[in-house]
């Protein structure tokens, strides 16, 4: 019975769209992963543009992984999901910044 | 066969045949946030060992340093099987919401496969640094970097148990709701790692071969 939903649901207009999704997705997280390690391995650019570049493109593909694979959005279904990720990002901040914080002031006035 | 065994264990457990029952109680969504819930805290606890190798990561004790042992060729390898097994799960997921059980194997099974040849140039390169002197116990560094790595690797195996156990699922039962839930659970999950894995070579590779 739900198997019969299920399959009535899902057009192939749906699959064509959902494969599209994560294509686009692969092709962005692939570019966003080569332009890090270029830039590491070949020394194009002065370390802190290379380090900006590191983690800007770190941060852009997390995002599109969310997006694409982890189907974030702030639909109606999707919101508990979002918002919950949110609060752990705000904690996870929290956790790892205040930490290297700490620890990285008290080396300082070690010294 | 089966299929009629266990219907008849629904039955007499609670009274209202499978389907009905689907409908009425439809928990596959509850299910599926409730598995991501776990993700979030998994994820507090992959940023407390981030934090330790962030604080840890200067203490060589006079040994290797990250710029001595990383291999950034190594590691985009690495990345390249992840990032590829990605997406071939989420082929794996579409066929399997669209009830082709032999493509959902094969996806499966592709993915299963770029999964096992990470794991297994993570063990390559720990069983090398390890035969160099170069094991977790030579500094804190080391330490940090085996504990951070080494959890994401065990992640990975689960996921990889749990995959080959969904395949033989899926050969056993077919797609019905239950093991398309699974399968979307697994689905969180794998994607999930590859993001931990973003913030590994970015944090551990990229910034220590700098």
């Amino acid at each position: 019975m739900s198997q019969v939903d299920t399959l009535d649901s899902h057009s192939s207009a749906d699959l064509m769209a959902s494969v599209k999704s994560y294509l686009v997705g692969f092709i962005m997280s692939v570019v966003l992963t080569a332009i890090p390690f270029w830039a590491v391995i070949t020394h194009h650019f002065d370390t802190p543009i290379t380090l900006a570049l590191v983690l800007v493109t770190a941060i852009v593909q997390i995002v599109v992984h969310l997006k694409y694979f982890l189907h974030l959005d702030f639909s109606e279904e999707g919101k508990l999901n979002t918002f919950s990720f949110l609060f752990t990002a705000l904690i996870i901040v929290m956790v790892v910044g205040l930490s290297v914080w700490i620890i990285y002031a008290a080396n300082d006035l070690m010294m | 066969m089966s299929i009629a065994i266990r219907a008849d264990l629904d039955l007499a457990h609670t009274g209202e045949p499978l389907a009905n029952r689907d409908e009425h109680h439809d928990t596959s969504d509850n299910t599926l946030l409730g598995f991501w819930l776990y993700l979030m805290t998994d994820c507090i606890l992959f940023a407390s060992v981030f934090a330790t190798y962030a604080v840890l990561y200067m203490n060589t004790d006079g040994g290797v340093s990250g710029k001595d042992i990383f291999e950034l060729n190594f590691v985009l390898i690495e990345t390249a099987a992840l990032l590829v097994s990605s997406i071939t799960f989420g082929f794996a997921l579409i066929c399997a919401k669209h009830q082709k059980r032999a493509a959902t194997l094969i996806w499966l099974l592709i993915t299963f496969a770029l999964g096992c040849a990470f794991i297994g140039m993570e063990i390559y390169e720990f069983h090398h640094l390890i035969e160099q002197g170069n094991g977790p116990q030579r500094s804190a560094f080391l330490s940090s970097f085996f504990a951070l790595v080494g959890m994401h690797g065990l992640h990975v195996t689960a996921g990889l148990i749990w995959m080959a156990i969904m395949m033989l699922e899926v050969v056993k039962t077919g797609l019905n709701k239950r093991s398309i839930t699974r399968l979307s659970c697994l689905s969180l999950f794998w994607h999930f790692l590859d993001i931990v894995w973003i913030c590994v070579f970015t944090v551990v590779y990229l910034l220590g071969a700098m």
